[in-house]
C-alpha cells in the first residue's frame, strides 16, 4: 500500500521531539525478479518492503532507529529510541562537540521512464525464454540463465522543522536490471561469458527502454557464441603490455580504484574494520596528481537513465554534477555534509557532494559513490587499437581484488583480444592484469570518445558496518593504458 | 515475533483456496548496532524488522512474495490478502516447475536460546571505557535473531537465538592493526576488557619497522581467521551441487577425480552447531553432518531441494545458494601454541582480505594479507609486513603444501549484515604451509 506523504509528514511533525535535529526517511519498495535457467522458469519472487528510519541529533550525539511499523506507535518508538541513542552518544561521538548541520530535504524526483516495464510475470518469462532458447547452440553449452529484475521505489525525506513548513523531498525511482550468462565446457575447460557482467552491468533507471538500449534481444545467441569462442581460444599470454579496457571493465576499474578510495568517510577511518582505508589523505585534495592529464572524473547525479541519479541525498543535500578529478588532479572527495564537517574539524576545507546515502530504510546513510563517471576524450576505438603495438583488448569484468588501502589490485576479465601491430588479432581467454592504483592511472594513454561510452552500473556496491549493498552507476568510454602487467590462467 | 509469525502464517493458510499449498518463511531481528571509530561512537542504531515470505503453490506452479510485516495485525493481514490475490491472479499463467520440491510432512521444532545481552548504555559505556586511549574501530551487533517455517501441511519450525558479535580492530597507524571478534550470548564487561587488553598487547609488534617482502614463495602459517577467509570461498560455487554438475566449481578438479587435497583435510557442514536454523527454506530438516571433503577426497556436496529434484538426489538442507551455513574443517595435530616454532622462518598471516578467483576452474585464488601479519625468523616475530598480494591454488594451500593443521579449531560467527544479520558460522583451525605464493 503506498504511503500517504501528507499524513506521514503531519504525524511526524506532531510526534517529533524538541531536539536539535530530527529527520524521517520512509522508503517503500516493490521489486520483482524472474529468471529462466536452461529453458526452465525459476521460481518468481516479488518483494514488498516498507519502513522508516529516524535520525536524531542531541548536542554532538547522533542516534538512529528503524522500523517497518509506520503507525503512530511505530514512529513514536523509533523517535524515542533514536533520541536515547543520541543522548548516549553525546560527549563521546566522532562529531566531537558539534553535530553536523544538515539541510532540509526538498524537491521532487522521478525516473525518466518512457515505457514502464509493468509486464505480467508470464510475459517477462516469455521474453527471457526467447533468449534462453537461443543460448542452446551446442552440446558444450552446459548451463545458462537469463534474468530480469525490476524495482519501483518511493522515498520520502523530511526534517521536523521542514515538516512544519510543509517541506519535504519525494523521490520515485524505476530500476530495470537485466542479466544473462552462459557456461561452456569441453575437455576439462570451462568458460563463462556474460552479457554486461555477472553483476548486472546494464542496470539503469527506466523501463522497457532499458532493455532496448542495452540490446537484450539477441543477447542469448551472441553470448553463447562468444562462450564457445572462448573455449577454442588460447590462454592470454603474460607480459608487460598495453591494455585497451572496454566500458564493462572500465566500470570496475573506476569503482575500485577511484570510487572507493575517494569516499570521505573511508578517509576519515570509519571503514577500517571492514572495507578498509584509502591511500588518499585529506591533504591531497587540490594538488595530488591522481592520473594522466587525460583523466577527468565526475560525480553526476543528473544523467537521467543512470542508476544512481536523484534529486537529493539522504542527508537532504541537493544533488549537482561535480568534477572530482580534473585533468588528472584530484579536487574533491566523495563525501556529504556530515563528513565534510568532520574533515573541517581536522583542518581540511573540502567541498561536499550530495552522496551520503542508505541502501534501504533499515540502514543509516554513509558516503557512497552514486554515479561516478570517466569523462569521454577524443580518441576513437580504432585509433586506440592502431596505437597499440602489443596489447590486449579486455571486456567484461570477471574477478576483482584490491588491498585495504585501495592500492594493489588484480582484475580478471571474461574476454580478450590480442592487439598486434595496431590490429585486432586472436581472441584469448582468461585475461587478467594487476597494478597499483597510485601509478595505474598515470599510465592512461588514450581516452575514448563519446561513441565508445556506455552507461553501466551495479546494484551490489558493498561497504559499511552494518553492511549496505547500494546501487551505483559508472559511465565510461573505452581507455588505453600502457605497460600493464598482464597474465592468463594457470596452464 | 513467534506470535507475529505463526498468527500471520495461520491467517495466510486460512485464506487458501482449492488445492493450494502455502509455505511461509520468516526472518526477523531486533538489533542494536553500535558503530565505533577512534573509540568514539560513530552511528548507533536499533533496527526492528520482520519479513514473511509466502510461497503459493498449486500443482506444479509456484509463486513467491516477501512482505515486510509492520506488527500491526490489521495492516499485515491486508498485506497478506493483497499478496495472495496478486499471486493467485498470475499463478495459472506461470509455467509448471519440474524441479519443485518442498517438505510435505508436519514436522515441528522449536529452538529458543536466550542469553544475557548488553543494554545500550552498558555496551557504549563498556566499549568506550575499555577502548579509551586506543584507536578502536568496529561494530557491536546485539539482539535476538528469529527464523521460522510453517506450511499448510502442518509444519511448524521456530528458531530464536540471542546473540551478539563485537567485531573490532585496534589500530597502531596507517594500515597496521590487530583484528578481533567476540561472539556469544552472554555479555560480560570484564571479558570485554580482557579481550581488548589482549589485542592491545599485540600492538607492540606492529610498532616495529615494517618489512617489505619480495614476490615469491614463502613458508607461511595461516591463522584460523585467515584460513576462514579461504574456507569461505568454498561456498562461492564450490561445494554447491549445481556448480559441480555444471562444471563451475572451484573444486571441479577434485570432483572430477583429477586432483586431491591433503589427506589431513576433512571438511563438513555441521548443522548441529552454530546459529543457523535446523530447517531449510523448503521445510526440510538439515542433517546433522554433511561430509564434503573426506581426507582430501571429494565426498559430497550441498544439495538444495531444487537440485535434489533436478539431479535425482536427496536434499541435504542447503538453501538455494547451496553455500555452507556451518562449515567445519577438522582439527589437526599441531598444538596452536607451537605454531610459531613450527613455522620457524616465514610469514605469519593474521588475516586475509578481498579474496576472489583468479582462475576458478583450477581453484586459483588471489587476495591480500591484512591486519596482524608478521615476518617470523627462528620462531620469533621480527617485523610486521607491508601488505602483500597472494595468488595460489586450493590444490597447493589445502593440498600439496599443507604441512599441518592446528589441534584447536576456532569458532567464528560471520559478521555479514547485508539486509539482515548473518547466521553463518564456521569452525576452522590454523594451517602451516610449506609454500605460499606472493605476487605483488
Amino acid at each position: 500500500m503506498p504511503f500517504d506523504t501528507e499524513s506521514l509528514a503531519r504525524r511526524f511533525h506532531r510526534l517529533a521531539p524538541a531536539v536539535d535535529y530530527c529527520a524521517l526517511r520512509v522508503v517503500e519498495e516493490h521489486s520483482q525478479t524472474v529468471a529462466v535457467r536452461q529453458d526452465i522458469a525459476q521460481p518468481a519472487a516479488t518483494t514488498v518492503d516498507a519502513g522508516a528510519m529516524v535520525t536524531v541529533f542531541d548536542g554532538d550525539g547522533v542516534g538512529y532507529a528503524a522500523s517497518s511499523d509506520l503507525s503512530d506507535a511505530g514512529l513514536a518508538w523509533a523517535i524515542g529510541r533514536a533520541r536515547d541513542w543520541a543522548r548516549l552518544a553525546r560527549g563521546r561521538s566522532v562529531f566531537d562537540g558539534a553535530a553536523p548541520r544538515l539541510p532540509r530535504p526538498r524537491g521532487r524526483y522521478a525516473s525518466p521512464t518512457a515505457r514502464p516495464l509493468d509486464w505480467r510475470k508470464a510475459d517477462r518469462i516469455e521474453t527471457l525464454m526467447r533468449e534462453s532458447r537461443a543460448c542452446r547452440l551446442d552440446a558444450r553449452i552446459v548451463d545458462w540463465e537469463a534474468s530480469l529484475w525490476t524495482i519501483r521505489t518511493r522515498q520520502l525525506s523530511l526534517t521536523a522543522d521542514g515538516a512544519a513548513d510543509g517541506e519535504f523531498a519525494l523521490q520515485e525511482f524505476d530500476f530495470t536490471i537485466p542479466g544473462l550468462h552462459v557456461v561452456a565446457h569441453d575437455r576439462g575447460l570451462t568458460q563463462i561469458r556474460s552479457w554486461g557482467g555477472r553483476y548486472n552491468g546494464f542496470c539503469q533507471q527506466g523501463g522497457v527502454e532499458v532493455l532496448e538500449r542495452a540490446g537484450f534481444a539477441g543477447a542469448g545467441a551472441a553470448t553463447a557464441e562468444q562462450a564457445l569462442q572462448l573455449l577454442a581460444a588460447p590462454n592470454c599470454p603474460s607480459g608487460t603490455i598495453d591494455v585497451v579496457l572496454m566500458p564493462d571493465q572500465m566500470m570496475l576499474q573506476i569503482h575500485e580504484s577511484i570510487g572507493h578510495p575517494l569516499e570521505l568517510d573511508r578517509i576519515l577511518g570509519d571503514e577500517r574494520n571492514y572495507a578498509g582505508t584509502s591511500f588518499v589523505t585529506l591533504d591531497m585534495f587540490g594538488s595530488y596528481r591522481y592520473g594522466s592529464p587525460l583523466l577527468n572524473v565526475s560525480y553526476d547525479p543528473t544523467r537521467g537513465e543512470q542508476f544512481a541519479s536523484f534529486a537529493c541525498d539522504d542527508e537532504g543535500a541537493p544533488a549537482a554534477r561535480t568534477l572530482l578529478i580534473d585533468r588528472g588532479v584530484l579536487l574533491r572527495p566523495l563525501g556529504g555534509a556530515s563528513s565534510r564537517q568532520r574533515a573541517r574539524r581536522l583542518g581540511a576545507e573540502l567541498d561536499a557532494v550530495a552522496t551520503t546515502r542508505a541502501c534501504a530504510w533499515n540502514r543509516p546513510p554513509i558516503d557512497r559513490m552514486s554515479n561516478l563517471n570517466l569523462e569521454p576524450g577524443a580518441s576513437t576505438l580504432e585509433e586506440m587499437i592502431a596505437a597499440t603495438e602489443l596489447g590486449v583488448l579486455m571486456q567484461t569484468n570477471r574477478s576483482w581484488s584490491i588491498d585495504d588501502s585501495r592500492n594493489k589490485f588484480q582484475f580478471g576479465c571474461e574476454w580478450g583480444r590480442m592487439i598486434r601491430d595496431g590490429q585486432l588479432a586472436e581472441v584469448v581467454r582468461d585475461p587478467n592484469y594487476r597494478g597499483i592504483s597510485a601509478t595505474f592511472w598515470r599510465s592512461l594513454a588514450q581516452v575514448g570518445d563519446a561513441a565508445t561510452m556506455a552507461v553501466m552500473g551495479t546494484p551490489y556496491c558493498g561497504k559499511g558496518e552494518p553492511n549496505q549493498a547500494i546501487r551505483v552507476g559508472h559511465a565510461s568510454p573505452a581507455c588505453r593504458f600502457t605497460a600493464i602487467d598482464v597474465f592468463g590462467a594457470e596452464a | 515475533m513467534n506470535d507475529l509469525f505463526f498468527s500471520m502464517a495461520q491467517y495466510a493458510i486460512g485464506r487458501l483456496a482449492g488445492a493450494e499449498t502455502l509455505l511461509a518463511n520468516f526472518a526477523g531481528e531486533a538489533t542494536d548496532f553500535v558503530r565505533f571509530n577512534h573509540a568514539r561512537v560513530r552511528q548507533p542504531l536499533t533496527v526492528r524488522q520482520a519479513q514473511l515470505k509466502l510461497s503459493l503453490i498449486d500443482g506444479r506452479r509456484r509463486d513467491n512474495t516477501t512482505l515486510a510485516l509492520s506488527g500491526e495485525p490489521q495492516r499485515d493481514r491486508a498485506s497478506i490478502d493483497q499478496a495472495l490475490e496478486a499471486m493467485r491472479g498470475e499463478l495459472a499463467s506461470l509455467p509448471e516447475d519440474p524441479y519443485l520440491l518442498y517438505a510435505t510432512d508436519a514436522a515441528v521444532s522449536d529452538r529458543q536460546s536466550s542469553g544475557r545481552l548488553p543494554q545500550a548504555e552498558q555496551a557504549v559505556e563498556a566499549i568506550t571505557r575499555a577502548g579509551a586511549g586506543s584507536d578502536l574501530v568496529g561494530l557491536l551487533a546485539s539482539g535476538p535473531i528469529y527464523r521460522g517455517f510453517a506450511s499448510s501441511h502442518g509444519a511448524r519450525h521456530w528458531h530464536a537465538v540471542d546473540a551478539f558479535l563485537f567485531d573490532w580492530s585496534l589500530y597502531h597507524a596507517a594500515d597496521k592493526a590487530v583484528k578481533s571478534a567476540w561472539a556469544g550470548s552472554h555479555w560480560d564487561d570484564e571479558e570485554l576488557q580482557r579481550r581488548i587488553d589482549a589485542a592491545r598487547s599485540q600492538l607492540a609488534c606492529l610498532a616495529l619497522p615494517a618489512r617489505r617482502l619480495a614476490p615469491g614463495a614463502v613458508r607461511a602459517y595461516l591463522s584460523p581467521a585467515a584460513l576462514d577467509e579461504l574456507a569461505a570461498m568454498l561456498s562461492w560455487a564450490g561445494v554447491s551441487e549445481k556448480a559441480q554438475r555444471t562444471k563451475q566449481s572451484c573444486l571441479q578438479r577434485l570432483v572430477d577425480g583429477e586432483a586431491r587435497l591433503a589427506p589431513q583435510l576433512t571438511v563438513t557442514e555441521q548443522a548441529d552447531s552454530g546459529l543457523a536454523p535446523a530447517f531449510d527454506e523448503s521445510g526440510f530438516v538439515r542433517p546433522a553432518t554433511v561430509t564434503l571433503i573426506d581426507r582430501g577426497r571429494h565426498a559430497g556436496s550441498l544439495v538444495s531441494a531444487r537440485s535434489a529434484r533436478e539431479y535425482g538426489l536427496e536434499a541435504n538442507g542447503a538453501d538455494d545458494d547451496e553455500g555452507a551455513q556451518s562449515l567445519a574443517i577438522a582439527a589437526g595435530s599441531l598444538p596452536a601454541q607451537q605454531a610459531l616454532a613450527a613455522l620457524d622462518t616465514g610469514l605469519w598471516v593474521g588475516n586475509l582480505h578481498y579474496l576472489n578467483f583468479s582462475d576458478r576452474a583450477h581453484g586459483r585464488i588471489t587476495g591480500l594479507t591484512r591486519f596482524a601479519t608478521f615476518w617470523v625468523e627462528a620462531g620469533r616475530i621480527v617485523a610486521p609486513v607491508e601488505v602483500m598480494r597472494f595468488d595460489d591454488t586450493l590444490y597447493r594451500v589445502l593440498g600439496s603444501e599443507l604441512e599441518a593443521l592446528t589441534s584447536t579449531p576456532e569458532w567464528t560467527l560471520d559478521a555479514g549484515s547485508y539486509g539482515q544479520r548473518s547466521v553463518r558460522s564456521s569452525r576452522v583451525p590454523g594451517a602451516l604451509l610449506s609454500s605460499f605464493t606472493l605476487t605483488l
